[in-house]
Parts: C-alpha cells; sequence; structure tokens
C-alpha cells in the first residue's frame, strides 16, 4: 500500500487553511516548485527516485529510495550476515565420565580488512576472520573449553561474561601473539551473554571487532522459535573516535536489502547484543508489533512489553514477538542518525513459509 | 653567473653542442625510469596506508531535491569514492565516470537529496578505506542558472564596482588639473594609501579562497606564481609602455618611473585583474547563499572603488589624454568584474579563483611600486613629506571607512 498522493488543488487548499496568516507565499512557492519536480519527473528527466505514484516505487519510495547506499551489500569472503543471523555454533561435544556435557571451540585472532558497506573496507580484528565472532551456544552446566590461538599482530584475550573463575575470565592472561591459552568454566548462569577482547587499550580492541554473543540456554530449554542473532556494532572507519557505519552484523543495510523472512503468527526470537563503542546507548526499535523484552535472558518467567528498547555498551537482551500482520515491518535503531547510517532492516511476514525457508524454527535439534 | 669568463667563440671540438644539451636529461629520464622500474619505496608503502585527500570544491543545489558535488582528487595517489553521507545518513549518488579518482582527477556526483532551503548540510565522502572527506554549505539555496535575471544583475554590479567609479574619477580630472603640482603628489600619495589598503583586503582574499584548494595543485605556490608573475609581469609591461612613447633618458634605460598614462594603464590592468578576482569570489558566494546581493551591498562596492577611479586617474592629471583612453581604461578595470561574477555564480573554482586573486594582488603591488616612483621623480623625499605621507594615511582611512559598507 502507497501512501495517497495530494493533488496540487489539495495542497493549495491545505495551504490555504492551514498557513493562512502566516506565509501564503510561501506555501503557494512551495506548491510551485513541487508541481517543477513533478513535471521533470514526467518528462523523465529525473533518472532515479521515481516519485511516489512512480511506477518503480518499492515498499519505500520517494526519497525513502534514494536514501541509503550505492550498491548491494553482500557477503564478504569468509563472513555472510544472512547466514551470521541464524548460524549457533555448539562447538564439539563429548560427555565426561561423570556425564557432565563438555563442549569445546577452536578460536584464533587473526587481523583482517572487512567490507562494512558496499566498497569500504576496514582493517578489523577478529575472531575466526569473521566480525561479529561466531555466537556460540551451550546450556546451563555444560562444561565449556575455548581453546584460542593468538594469530594476529597484537595480544588479544577472551573475556567472557557470566560467572567463572577469575582466572578463566579473559582480563589475565594476555595472550601474546604465536601464543595460546585454553579458557575453561562451567557454563552459567542461563541468558544472553557476550563475549569480547579484554587487553588495552580496551576500546580500540573491542571497536576493531573482537566480539560476539555467547548464550546459555536454560536447562528445561526454550519455546522453540525461528530464532536469530542480532550484534548491534558500528565503525569507526576514518578513526576519529566516532563512528561512520552502524548496523546489526556488521555490514549496513544489510537486512534492508534482504529482507529476515518470517511466517505470520510465527513465534521469533532474537539475541540481540550491543557492542557499539563510541556512542553510549543504542536500541532496537519494531515497526508495526510489539515485543516481550527478557532482560538479559536470564528469567523465563518475567518481561516487559514494547516496540523500543535501549541497550547501554555491553548489554543484551532476549526478545521475543510474534508478528500479525503480513507484509515489511522495519527494524531499527530509534537514534535516527545510527538507522540512516545503516543499522536498518526489514522483517518480511508471509502467511505460509515453506518447509525450510526463511527463519528457522530452532533451538537446532543438535543440542541436547 | 656574472664572474664566469665568457668564451670569445662557441667551441668547436669535442661532443656536439646537442649531445651536451640533452646529456642531463637523459640522464634524469634513467633514474626516473629505474626508479619506477626498482620500485624502492615500495616497502613504505607496505606499511602505510595509502593517503587519500579528496575535495569537495562546490556544492550547487540545480533544483529542489537534487544536489550536486563537484570533487577533486587532490591527493598523491587515486582514491576510490565508495559511499556518500548527507546530515550523518548515507545517501545514494550517481558518478558522471569511474568512482576511482586518479590525481588531480575531477567528478561530479548528483544526490536526489531532500535539501532544505536556507538550512546548513553535512555532506561527507567515504573512501573504500574507510577515510571521510567533509564540506558543509551553510546555506542552501537554488543555484543560479545562466538567466537574463542573473546575468543582468551581475552586470550591473560589475558596472557599479569597475566601470562607474573609473568615471566618477574622471569627473576628479579637471579638478587635478587646476591644482598645484603638489597636491597633484599629495593625490598620487592617497592612491598609495589606497592601493596599500587594496594589496592587504587582496592578500587576505587570496588567502581565504586559498584554503579551499585542494593539496594537490599546491596553493603557495599557485599564489608565488600569481604575485610574481603580475609583478614581473607588469613591470615589463611598463617599459614596453615607455619604449613605445621613446620618453625620458631614464626610461630609456628600462629602470626610471613610467609615464604618467602608462601607469594610469597599469593600474586600471592592475584594478582589473584584481576585480576579476574580487567578481569570482562575489558570485561563488551569491550562489552559494553566503551573501545576500542588497542594495546597500552594491552601494557599498561603488563607494569603495570609486577610490580605485581617483587612483586611476591621478598620474595623468599633469597630462592632456584623449577622452578615450578614459574609456579604455575603465573598461579595462570594470568588465573584468561582470566576468568574475558571471563565472564564478555558474562554475567557481577555488583554485583559479587563489590563482587570480593572487594576480590582482601581485598587480596591486606592482603599481604602488611604479606611483611611488612617480611621486619620487619630482619629489627626492617620496612619500615621506608631511604633505605626501598625510595623504597616504588619509587614503588608507578613506579605504577602511568605505570598506565597512561592503561587509557581507
Amino acid at each position: 500500500m502507497r501512501p495517497e498522493r495530494l493533488s496540487r488543488r489539495d495542497w493549495l487548499k491545505l495551504g490555504a487553511a492551514g498557513v493562512a496568516g502566516v506565509s501564503g507565499a510561501t506555501v503557494l512557492d512551495l506548491a510551485s516548485r513541487g508541481g517543477a519536480r513533478e513535471a521533470l519527473a514526467a518528462s523523465g528527466a529525473m533518472p532515479r527516485a521515481p516519485g511516489v505514484d512512480g511506477a518503480a516505487a518499492g515498499p519505500h519510495a520517494g526519497h525513502q529510495d534514494a536514501m541509503g547506499i550505492v550498491g548491494l551489500p553482500g557477503p564478504d569472503g569468509a563472513f555472510d550476515p544472512g547466514a551470521f543471523l541464524t548460524d549457533f555454533d555448539y562447538g564439539e561435544v563429548t560427555t565426561r565420565a561423570d556425564g557432565r556435557v563438555v563442549r569445546r571451540w577452536r578460536m584464533v585472532a587473526l587481523d583482517r580488512e572487512i567490507e562494512i558497506a558496499p566498497g569500504v573496507f576496514f582493517p578489523a580484528w577478529t575472531y575466526n576472520g569473521q566480525v561479529p565472532g561466531p555466537t556460540l551456544r551451550c546450556t546451563e552446566g555444560d562444561i565449556l573449553q575455548v581453546e584460542f590461538t593468538n594469530a594476529g599482530s597484537h595480544p588479544h584475550t577472551i573475556h567472557f561474561h557470566g560467572t567463572h573463575p577469575p582466572e578463566m575470565d579473559g582480563f589475565e592472561p594476555i595472550v601474546e601473539p604465536g601464543q595460546r591459552f585454553t579458557y575453561e568454566f562451567e557454563a552459567k548462569p542461563f541468558g544472553l551473554h557476550l563475549y569480547h577482547c579484554h587487553t588495552m587499550p580496551l576500546k580500540r580492541h573491542i571497536h576493531k571487532g573482537l566480539y560476539g554473543a555467547f548464550i546459555v540456554d536454560p536447562p528445561e530449554g526454550r519455546e522453540p522459535a525461528r530464532e536469530m542473532v542480532m550484534v548491534m556494532n558500528a565503525f569507526d572507519s576514518n578513526l576519529d573516535g566516532d563512528n561512520e557505519v552502524y548496523a546489526v552484523n556488521t555490514s549496513a543495510f544489510y537486512y534492508h536489502h534482504h529482507p529476515v523472512r518470517v511466517g505470520v503468527n510465527d513465534l521469533c526470537r532474537i539475541y540481540l547484543v550491543n557492542t557499539t563503542e563510541f556512542d553510549l546507548i543504542n536500541s532496537f526499535h519494531l515497526h508495526a508489533g510489539m515485543f516481550k523484552v527478557f532482560r538479559t535472558g536470564t528469567r523465563a518467567d518475567q518481561y516487559e512489553l514494547t516496540d523500543t528498547i535501549m541497550l547501554c555498551q555491553g548489554e543484551r537482551h532476549v526478545l521475543e514477538f510474534r508478528l500479525e500482520h503480513p507484509g515489511m515491518h522495519m527494524f531499527h535503531a530509534h537514534q535516527s542518525e545510527f538507522a540512516e547510517l545503516g543499522w536498518m532492516g526489514f522483517f518480511e511476514a508471509v502467511d505460509r513459509l515453506a518447509a525450510g525457508e526463511g527463519v528457522p524454527v530452532g533451538p537446532a535439534p543438535r543440542d541436547v | 653567473m656574472s664572474d664566469a669568463r665568457p668564451d670569445a667563440a662557441p667551441r668547436r671540438s669535442g661532443p656536439a653542442r646537442w649531445f651536451l644539451g640533452l646529456l642531463p636529461l637523459a640522464l634524469l629520464a634513467g633514474l626516473v625510469a629505474f626508479f619506477f622500474g626498482a620500485d624502492p619505496t615500495a616497502p613504505f608503502r607496505d606499511a602505510f596506508p595509502p593517503v587519500e585527500d579528496l575535495t569537495i570544491e562546490r556544492v550547487s543545489f540545480p533544483e529542489t531535491g537534487v544536489m550536486r558535488l563537484h570533487v577533486v582528487n587532490g591527493g598523491p595517489e587515486a582514491a576510490t569514492i565508495a559511499q556518500v553521507i548527507v546530515d550523518d545518513a548515507f545517501w545514494q549518488f550517481e558518478i558522471d565516470g569511474d568512482p576511482t579518482l586518479p590525481r588531480l582527477a575531477r567528478a561530479t556526483l548528483e544526490l536526489d537529496y531532500p535539501w532544505v532551503e536556507g538550512e546548513l548540510h553535512a555532506i561527507r565522502l567515504v573512501t573504500s578505506t574507510g577515510l571521510t572527506f567533509d564540506r558543509e554549505v551553510a546555506v542552501a539555496t537554488l543555484s543560479p542558472r545562466p538567466n537574463a535575471l542573473y546575468l543582468t544583475t551581475f552586470g550591473l554590479l560589475g558596472l557599479y564596482a569597475g566601470v562607474i567609479p573609473v568615471l566618477v574619477g574622471l569627473l576628479w580630472y579637471p579638478f587635478l588639473r587646476r591644482i598645484d603640482r603638489k597636491w597633484i603628489h599629495f593625490y598620487l600619495s592617497l592612491t598609495v594609501g589606497l592601493l596599500a589598503f587594496l594589496v592587504v583586503d587582496a592578500f587576505e582574499d587570496t588567502l581565504e579562497a586559498s584554503a579551499l584548494v585542494p593539496e594537490g595543485f599546491q596553493a603557495a605556490g599557485l599564489i608565488a606564481v600569481g604575485v610574481i608573475g603580475a609583478v614581473v609581469g607588469l613591470r615589463a609591461l611598463g617599459n614596453l609602455g615607455r619604449g613605445r612613447s621613446g620618453g625620458d633618458s631614464a626610461g630609456a634605460r628600462g629602470d626610471g618611473p613610467s609615464p604618467g598614462l602608462t601607469v594610469a594603464y597599469l593600474i586600471a590592468i592592475s584594478i582589473g585583474l584584481h576585480n576579476l578576482g574580487e567578481g569570482l569570489a562575489i558570485g561563488a558566494a551569491f550562489s552559494l547563499g553566503e551573501i545576500a546581493l542588497g542594495s546597500f551591498l552594491v552601494i557599498g562596492f561603488a563607494l569603495h572603488n570609486t577610490t580605485e577611479g581617483l587612483a586611476i586617474v591621478a598620474p595623468v592629471a599633469d597630462r592632456r589624454p584623449a577622452l578615450r583612453h578614459f574609456a579604455f581604461m575603465g573598461g579595462i578595470a570594470g568588465v573584468p568584474t561582470v566576468l568574475g561574477a558571471w563565472a564564478g555564480g555558474f562554475s567557481y573554482s577555488p583554485t583559479l579563483a587563489t590563482f587570480f586573486l593572487a594576480l590582482g594582488a601581485g598587480a596591486i603591488l606592482q603599481v604602488i611600486i611604479e606611483v611611488t616612483r612617480l611621486i619620487r621623480k619630482s619629489w627626492p623625499q617620496g612619500l615621506f613629506t608631511p604633505l605626501n605621507a598625510t595623504g597616504l594615511l588619509l587614503g588608507l582611512l578613506i579605504m577602511y571607512g568605505t570598506a565597512l559598507m561592503v561587509t557581507a
């Protein structure tokens, strides 16, 4: 559905009624300019951005079409934001003699240039060559082993949020380039956590890309849902202490150009983590629907119903919602600046999703 | 070198003359070829990020909802424009060619952007390496098109700023002819004062324009070429004038003062050069919405520049030049304002503006030298008799007073 376009006469009437006595001349001026643009559009002199009633107008029209990036955001070598959204890494699973589940991951710090918007490259520090790092997922009570190798050019660590002995916290020891360290601890408490490098200067080690989501499922599990991970991040591409590009999962406007497909009334769950540096807060706003917020994901029985949630640096929440109407549902930071600098996307709700289509339903069956 | 002993005749033996002349060039070519072949700076290039320097020279608003960026790559290497951010929002653009700009190359970007009349817009280019280059438009306004209204407005401004002042100056001519010789030198000193103020003014304008010159175009070098070029060029022109008039013995030697009419023409030319640069700046400022062309401003220019007219006629006070000379001098001094304003309004280039402003500054500097020499011809103390010094200071003050009226 498209907004109705006012005729020039409507426009003038509006002006006469609403702005009478203020500046009729301005309204007339505006109207005539609008007319000029209309005429230009009709003459084909304006190649791009069809008007609101233009034949090529999509779900967003007029200048809405001209907003955004040039080129199509796509997978960048080792990293595909489309796949990352629904990719949960459960590690290599073994069972210990005492019956405890042991999960083992190999993490490697690597320097790599990543594409943060079409044609814009950023010299990142990564875990496993990707920003954000892999989404590590386990169940409360599992024994976790993270073998960390530093193949980067600077010393790094992995600091996990959650409860564990201080010597496994990733503040110390510093892992120098060429060194290896294995973190081992029990996963608790259940909830949505994160991990990031904790080497000084902290700000640089985080903003250059060393972070990721860390999910600890409750022992009884969560209700099956179409599950996604969204790491809100940003990049200071010109290194002036201020971000130039904002996104969820690194690639500016990726889900704007590749909408996330879900079924109408399906339960959807987002693991939302804020790893933005420099800006104190970030936020998530859903259009045409409301979501439940489970703060830090640590309680299953308490939530708040809203359509906008604010997250401080390092804060994270589990969001659950069902889209009741088919069609495009926008989601973006409610800081308009962040939204227009890349942190913007669409859910496309469809009446019937074929099996295997859209966001998969999880937790994945391989979870035990 | 003056102390080198000149050879009585060219030497006939030994290598041919053309060989000796070309040998250094051939060696240089060899060195350049070796440098590119061996590439000894490669290790540095790999270690450091590329140096990029893009400049948005001009932002124009050809119609409602459309914004045009004129970009030049002033950096040492090619740079790729990957994205554009307007007012903290990524915005799509079309570029007239390849987004990778070689050194000193230009490109025009067009955006469908709903710019707001009278408001500020911040524009930022993002290159492939993530570096950013900014430009702010203080007041967005529809860019002038070469239509009758615009041409007339600037034609009128040119008349007021350049042509009319000379005509007014001409009206002083009969007055100057009736006064005593020492008073003529008072007015010549006043002219020096007027021009001295103008030279400072011109340098200020030059430096202001040069702030926007892309690094690759070497603003400082450009100013040096303009200033020195004008000084040397006008001096040579003055000597040529003296040769033609076949005047006094000092003139024949090429280092005496020029006759009055030549000096008057030199002043007209220098003011013309200055007004060309000033016209460029005025046209650009108007099209960028940085000044409003109120009648007060136009009158201010007229008053301010009437003093330029006086400066032109003072050197011919003791002669009787034909009327056509006044017409020519008026045209030479005034018409460039119109041309500059037209050019500046439609396609402003900070690089060209800087060059012409520097040329104008150098021209005025040279004219000060000429007028001073003209005064000294009759008065050994030159500018520094009590009367002449008073004239000079008065000239400065008049310029300052009328300059208050052209504050845009």
